[in-house]
């Protein structure tokens, strides 16, 4: 570590104006990437604006859409009881981020902006169509669908001097239901091996819409059109889930690292694109299934 | 380059002056001088330097001491009142709970927070609330009694 200027933002035009002024600033939220990858080996930047004080950026607003501002904690996301009823996904998944430490300090918009292709709010945020609200003190604001902000490991749209305000996931129609499961060596303090989300909606027993999107089998988050299109006009039945597997499997393009090779990772990512699509549609039929998901224990089902 | 801030330990206020990459258990450590904080992996793996910030249990390894300025930190030693120990603590030595001691500190820090916010909990529970520190020598089964009994205590 360095020679490092720190400045503390409290409103999001300071924060604006400390970045975007063609310094190397880089910003930190809870730190639980950026000072965890500077032990590791990597230099903090030698410019750091903390923006954990702006109140502006903290609120989640479940009024109509969700609005979680860039702030908002795994904790808080995890705690909201109309994240929890409605976009379920996103608390599945931020309930198994790390260890409660990790998650009082973890925020969205640091789990977000650090776009690591195992982070366990991707692949939900993908279902739920989220799209984010970029800012710069030069360009103003503009909105990005999550679709187009992941351009590869560690890598996003977003430019120099640009803060990531607020994540908007729309409000969903009736009868939907969203689940995210990761497949893990250990309970805690874990990285998705391989993950999966899934967000369906229903008319009478029939899934009529779905999504599905895959974690750490690709250099970004990837949403898999045949695992959806596979359940879309079924009951979910056990056929099905198997043809989401399948597809689920054909669509990732899995690495070989230390945790686990290519093959392994490729037939997992069946079992559990399968498991996200069965809670999800188990939800939307108003079954109460508990959060997080993960670990998901079938045994008994009619499946 | 140095930074003059105040951090609140414990209830007091240290006047410190801090590089901008210095790490809160630094700052705790060396420039305060509590000691009780310990250092382990010093990777956000082992739960050894666990502090609370406002209530809320954090590495304090990876957590930049800088972004702790106006807020109430909490060490090990802010537990004890004077030379009285909490129930956690006396429950930890009571069961058995403590061997080598050196992820101590951190699971006392770990399970006080838990009991603040959930004064009954299930042994799941504990066992996900302390998921986050390391013991390699209890194997953890007394570690959980002793959190147990110190719900039993003060409910
Ligand atoms: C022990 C441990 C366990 C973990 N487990 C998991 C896990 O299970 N799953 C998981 O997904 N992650 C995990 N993480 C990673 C991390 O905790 C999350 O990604 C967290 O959400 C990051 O948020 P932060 O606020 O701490 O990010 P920071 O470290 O503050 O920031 C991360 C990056 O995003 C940028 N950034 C932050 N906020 C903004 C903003 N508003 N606008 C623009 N850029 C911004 C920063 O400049 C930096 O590049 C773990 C980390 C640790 C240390
Ligand atoms: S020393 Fe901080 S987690 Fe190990
Ligand atoms: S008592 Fe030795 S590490 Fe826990």
């Amino acid at each position: 570590m360095g020679d490092v200027a720190f400045h503390t933002a409290t409103t999001v035009d300071e924060a604006l104006s400390l970045v975007g002024d063609g310094s190397d600033a880089k910003v930190v939220a809870g730190g639980s990437d950026l000072i965890v990858q500077a032990r590791g080996g990597r230099d903090l930047p030698a410019n750091v604006v903390a923006i954990h004080r702006i109140e502006a950026l903290r609120g989640i607003d479940a009024s109509g859409d969700l609005t979680l501002g860039a702030l908002a904690s795994h904790a808080d996301i995890t705690a909201s009881a109309a994240i929890r009823s409605t976009w379920t996904a996103l608390a599945d998944a931020s309930a198994i981020v790390g260890s409660h430490a990790t998650r009082n300090v973890g925020t969205i918009g640091g789990n977000v902006m650090n776009a690591s292709p195992a982070m366990e709010t991707g692949a939900p945020l993908l279902v739920l169509d989220a799209r984010v609200t970029l800012r710069s003190a030069a360009g103003g604001d503009r909105t990005v669908p999550i679709d187009e902000l992941w351009t590869g490991p560690g890598r996003t749209s977003a430019q120099p001097g640009e803060l990531l305000i607020d994540v908007v996931v729309p409000s969903l129609p009736a009868h939907s239901g969203s689940a995210y499961v990761r497949l893990e060596y250990r309970r805690a303090m874990e990285i998705a091996i391989v993950g999966a989300s899934a967000c369906v909606t229903l008319d009478g027993d029939v899934v009529t819409s779905a999504a599905v999107a895959l974690t750490a089998v690709g250099p970004t988050l990837l949403r898999s059109p045949s695992a959806a299109a596979a359940v879309i006009g079924t009951t979910g039945d056990a056929a099905a889930l198997a043809a989401v597997a399948a597809g689920a499997s054909a669509d990732a393009s899995p690495i070989s690292d230390l945790r686990a090779n290519e093959d392994y990772r490729r037939a997992m990512i069946g079992v559990i694109a399968k498991r996200a699509v069965d809670v999800a549609i188990r939800r939307a039929r108003g079954e109460e299934f508990p959060i997080p998901a993960t670990p998901v224990f079938m045994e008994g089902s009619a499946r | 380059m140095k930074h003059a801030a105040t951090l609140n330990v414990n209830g007091m206020a240290y006047p410190v002056e801090l590089e901008g990459d210095a790490t809160l258990l630094d700052a705790i450590r060396e420039d305060i001088g509590l000691t009780g904080t310990k250092t382990g992996c010093d990777d956000c793996e082992c739960g050894a330097c666990m502090v609370m910030i406002d209530g809320r249990p954090v590495n304090s390894c990876t957590y930049l001491a800088l972004q702790a300025q106006g807020s109430e930190i909490t060490t090990v030693e802010g537990l004890a009142d004077g030379d009285e120990l909490s129930a956690i603590q006396s429950a930890f030595l009571d069961q058995g709970g403590v061997q080598c001691g050196y992820c101590t500190p951190g699971m006392l820090v770990s399970a006080h927070a838990l009991l603040r916010h959930n004064p009954d909990p299930s042994e799941e529970e504990i066992r996900l609330a302390l998921s986050g520190n390391l013991c390699r020598c209890t194997g953890y089964a007394k570690i959980a009694e002793a959190v147990m009994a110190a719900a039993k205590a003060t409910a």
